[in-house]
């Protein structure tokens, strides 16, 4: 998958689990945090909506990398995301 | 109609889910109701067969009016019902009256008693349905069409759902300030042995069936509430009962504004990662429509973690019926001294705000105490 891909694929799952949110303003290299009203339940359901499409284990001390737009792409595209 | 929350007053009736004639058991759903917390699957609570449906899709009543009409078992032999239950009949009035069948003339069939009646007592004929010879409009039906529409509310302009919502959790706390005398109380407990007992556990598991710390504190709450039952009461009219059930409410806050605090089910009895998985799935459903009657009635405690939010501390506000709420701040790293060393801990102050009607300080400060002893030895929660 390329990146372009994992991006899209990621703010598709954002936009499912903060309905709310312009997505069209979204820093790239801000925390989701602290641009999304978002708390750890939010969080938890990205990472397996992650996990289920893109086929990538993700260990919970990871979970930091996945903090930013960028963050997410980066760490995808190096884990396989497929 | 039942009473979903402390605050309810009336539900839209929006879809029946059964039918006429169709058998039910405990926990059967069986209509859709719109309250100020959302669409509300509304369950039954004994089984029987649902004979008639009384209130329409559509319709705005008060709690309280039947809804419909469940009889208990069929008898054996004859149907319950006829084979072909009648269509139902369309509302008589209600925000879509059903247009009544013009006669020939394209004139209301209706009987001059009937007019001068509908005249008195301010029905307009054409949204009434008639019952007699051929849609002829009886005196009956218009008295029925007065009286359905005195026992619905006094329609207001729809305010948005967020509104609402913000009215309903208004009058709920202005309730509870008004009546509840709460005491408060705090401690700080060392999230340590838990934080990493729950790094471990993750680590052994695909991200699926990963715990939050949260489910461990409503564990905790539900564990230590075996040790402080008076915490674990409703007042029912003037008494505060003692619920057998644990059922802890987990305040949920919505998009858009606005929280419910519906209840995760036999807290107690349950296993962490059961809990989690219903605990995922509450919150998907409070934030998409779908709460079960019994999750929104049933709470006998609410745990409410504003940890997100990034404060520490956080006294609630007690949910009426209920006589106490636990609160969990956010976890934050602090120095802590252990046996005459200063150490880096994750810690969270955990409070008790609680009816003093109902418990004292003592008691609560038990509770809060039995809440850090469990939370000490996680692989037992």
């Amino acid at each position: 998958m390329t990146r372009d891909e994992i991006r899209t694929t990621v703010l598709r799952t954002l936009g499912e689990i903060a309905p709310e949110a312009d997505l069209s303003t979204l820093k790239a290299d801000v925390s989701f945090r602290d641009q999304l009203d978002v708390d750890s339940m939010d969080l938890l359901n990205f990472v397996i909506a992650l996990h289920a499409m893109l086929h990538v284990d993700i260990p919970e001390v990871d979970y930091p990398k996945l903090a930013t737009l960028d963050g997410c792409v980066d760490y995808l595209a190096a884990a396989g995301a497929r | 109609m039942p009473i979903l929350t402390a605050d309810m007053s009336a539900g839209t009736l929006v879809e029946w889910r059964k039918k006429p004639g169709d058998a039910l058991k405990r926990g059967d759903i069986v209509a859709l109701v719109e309250t100020d917390k959302g669409l509300i699957d509304i369950e039954v609570f004994t089984p029987g067969v649902l004979e008639k449906i009384v209130v329409q899709p559509g319709a705005t009543v008060p709690t309280g009016t039947v809804l419909a009409i469940i009889r208990d078992e069929a008898p054996t032999g004859a149907p319950p019902v006829p084979a072909a239950p009648p269509p139902p009949a369309p509302s008589p009035v209600g925000p879509a009256p059903a247009p009544v069948a013009p006669g020939p003339a394209g004139r209301l069939r209706i009987s001059p008693l009937a007019r001068k009646l509908a005249a008195e007592l301010g029905v307009d004929p054409a949204t009434v349905r008639g019952t007699g010879v051929g849609g002829a409009i009886r005196r009956e039906d218009i008295e029925q069409a007065a009286a359905a529409r005195a026992a619905a509310p006094v329609e207001k302009p729809r305010a948005d759902r967020s509104a609402r919502l913000r009215q309903a959790i208004g009058a709920a706390m202005a309730r509870s300030k008004r009546e509840i005398p709460h005491y408060y109380l705090a401690t700080t407990i060392d999230m340590h042995p838990a934080m990493t007992w729950l790094t471990e556990e993750n680590l052994k598991c695909s991200v699926p069936d990963r715990l939050l710390y949260g489910v461990l504190f409503i564990k905790a709450v539900a564990l230590a509430l075996k040790e402080v039952p008076e915490l674990n009461s409703v007042w029912r009219g003037s008494e505060p009962v003692r619920s057998e059930a644990i059922h802890v409410g987990v305040a949920i806050s919505l998009r858009g504004g606005g929280l419910v605090a519906p209840a995760l089910h036999d807290t107690a009895g349950q296993s962490l990662r059961d809990l989690m998985r219903q605990f995922r799935d509450l919150v998907q459903r409070a934030r998409s429509g779908g709460l079960r009657s019994s999750e929104l009635s049933d709470p006998t405690i609410t745990v409410t973690s504003l940890g997100e939010q990034g404060v520490e501390t956080v006294f609630g506000v007690i949910f009426p019926p209920q006589v106490a709420i636990a609160g969990f701040g956010k976890l934050v790293e602090r120095p802590w001294a252990l046996a005459g060393q200063v150490v880096a801990r994750p810690v969270v102050t955990a409070t008790l705000s609680a009816d003093h009607r109902v418990s004292d300080g003592h008691r609560g400060g038990l509770f809060l105490a039995a809440v850090d002893r469990l939370l000490q030895a996680p692989a037992l929660l």
